[in-house]
């Protein structure tokens, strides 16, 4: 991604996409990931910066600290990486299994981006964990991630269930669901040190 | 004169999704509905199971087809099965043969494996030649969250009161059960099929199974311990103890039925040690899981947490 605008002088050398357009086109997503519509974009124009920008932040926010005790904690940056992008590879090959009409980066840059609600309940998560622990803590963050978790299961089944045979459907929607339960119980179970 | 059109083979229609799904999204979507009888027109093989039929579910007239095509007629369904995979395995259209079933095919096959009928064959009535993928990994992969993630909340429960007890997530623990449960998933009945092969040269077994259909029952057999783990948080020892049995009788059953045909004409003593062994793996492997993940529920600590708490109010409240 680069530098200056355009300009129509310079047709000698290939002139490089504008870092702004860029931005707003991963912003444009988002806001079609977080009001979900029937909409083409997020098919049609694909990128996979959303995805990754997403998952760092997500990873970042999750991996427990090196002083912790190395045994039964929480997962590394690592971890949630591989978690996420080896999950959807792993849905994307099942929906093209079964016979489903998206190509193989369409369904990423779909599940890669429906993991918005889920970062935004990451850290509502860990704001709220400021706070004093206690069950209210825990009831609050329940609810938020509750919530956060049917928003993606929402977004990306109206984006990826057209995609298959109407008998396959429901074949194809629950490893999505998996996926992001998943995500959704490390969000939950995160404990600070 | 009108010319006549060639008829549709399998290979012109597989081309004709592939070309749909090039397509826009909308029109994909909307073609392959408004023409389904554009791909299914071709002349094949009354055998060949037929791909493209996204109709609603024929399952009772094509159940009582199977039980009459189904009992004891390896021969045709090797053939069957053989005719089935015809494109090389370095396509992709060779793994796909291995996802082509629908969601009420999917299920069938698990309230099959829940539910063991006497003389019903699990391979012969429900998986009739169209062994699948789908079920056994996905199967798998929710076990191993079950797994990990129950054993992880009944730990959080049983220790909840006790003041030196710090949460920890045990993130590793998914990795250990995933390796754990595809590895039982895989290796068993490769090894397994392996066994039966070398019998086969041996004694002409009538009834003989391929190893896909072999890694279907064990993976459909596996859907028990879903709903087994769950219940496994509840920290009683006696509740736990008879989950397991109940799991076992089950699943146990599901694998016994399945393969005692394909042994019995054997050695008695082999085909009973045979089915022993089936059945004690099947054991190792869910007492091994819950004696992992799943902390020993200490009914004497739970007194004491209780009593702690009054009697240092008692205390406070004398002083």
């Amino acid at each position: 991604m680069a530098e200056a605008a355009e300009s129509p002088g310079d047709r000698g050398r290939a002139s490089p996409r504008p870092l702004m357009r860029d931005l707003k086109a991963v912003g444009k997503k988002f806001m079609h990931v977080l009001y979900p519509r029937k909409s083409n974009t997020l098919l049609r124009d694909w990128d996979l910066w959303g995805p990754l920008i997403l998952c760092v932040t997500l990873a970042l926010m999750l991996q427990r600290g090196s002083a912790d005790s190395e045994k039964d904690g929480g997962p590394q940056f690592a971890e949630v990486f591989v978690i996420v992008w080896f999950g959807a590879v792993t849905i994307t090959l099942n929906s093209k299994l079964l016979g489903g009409n998206i190509s193989f980066f369409q369904s990423l840059c779909v599940l890669g981006y429906c993991i918005l609600p889920l970062t935004v309940a990451m850290l509502v998560c860990r704001l709220v964990l400021l706070a004093e622990p206690g069950p209210v803590n825990f009831m609050v963050r329940l609810f938020v991630v509750i919530v956060m978790f049917a928003w993606s299961i929402a977004a990306s089944t109206a984006f990826l269930a057209d995609s298959q045979p109407p008998n396959r459907k429901a074949l194809a929607v629950y490893p999505v669901f998996l996926f992001y339960f998943v995500i959704s119980w490390m969000i939950l179970t995160f404990t600070p040190q | 004169m009108r010319k006549l059109r060639p008829p549709r083979s399998a290979h012109t229609t597989e081309k004709q999704q592939n070309r749909q799904s090039n397509s826009e999204f909308g029109d994909a979507a909307t073609s392959l509905a408004a023409n389904p009888d554009v791909t299914t027109i071709s002349i094949e093989d009354p055998g060949e199971t037929p791909k493209h039929h996204p109709g609603p579910p024929r399952s009772p007239g094509r159940e009582e087809d199977d039980e009459l095509l189904g009992n004891d007629d390896s021969d045709k369904t090797e053939l069957l099965a053989g005719q089935k995979k015809s494109s090389p395995f370095w396509t992709f259209e060779y793994y796909q043969t291995f996802f082509d079933v629908d969601t009420y095919q999917v299920f069938d096959r698990i309230k099959g494996s829940l539910l063991p009928i006497p003389g019903k064959n699990f391979v012969r009535l429900y998986i009739r030649s169209n062994p699948d993928l789908y079920g056994p990994f996905w199967i798998c992969a929710t076990l191993v969250f079950a797994i990990a993630i129950s054993g992880n909340l009944s730990n959080f429960l049983i220790h909840l009161g006790e003041k030196t007890y710090h949460y920890v997530p045990e993130f590793r623990k998914v990795s250990i059960a995933a390796t754990i449960i595809y590895a039982y998933a895989w290796l068993v009945p490769l090894s397994l099929w392996g066994f039966l092969m070398w019998r086969n040269s041996k004694v002409m077994n009538i009834v003989s199974y391929s190893f896909l259909e072999i890694v279907c029952v064990y993976g459909y057999s596996l859907f028990i311990y879903i709903p087994t783990a769950i219940l496994w948080i509840i920290p009683q020892k006696a509740v736990r103890w008879i989950l397991v049995m109940i799991a076992l009788g089950i699943s146990g059953s599901v694998l016994a039925m399945t393969f005692w045909p394909a042994v019995r004409e054997d050695n008695r003593r082999i085909a009973l040690a045979t089915i022993v062994t089936i059945v004690l793996l099947h054991m190792f492997l869910s007492v091994g899981c819950l004696a992992y993940f799943f902390d020993a529920p200490e009914m004497e600590h739970l007194p004491t947490t209780i009593a702690t708490p009054n009697q240092t109010v008692a205390a406070a409240k004398s002083s």
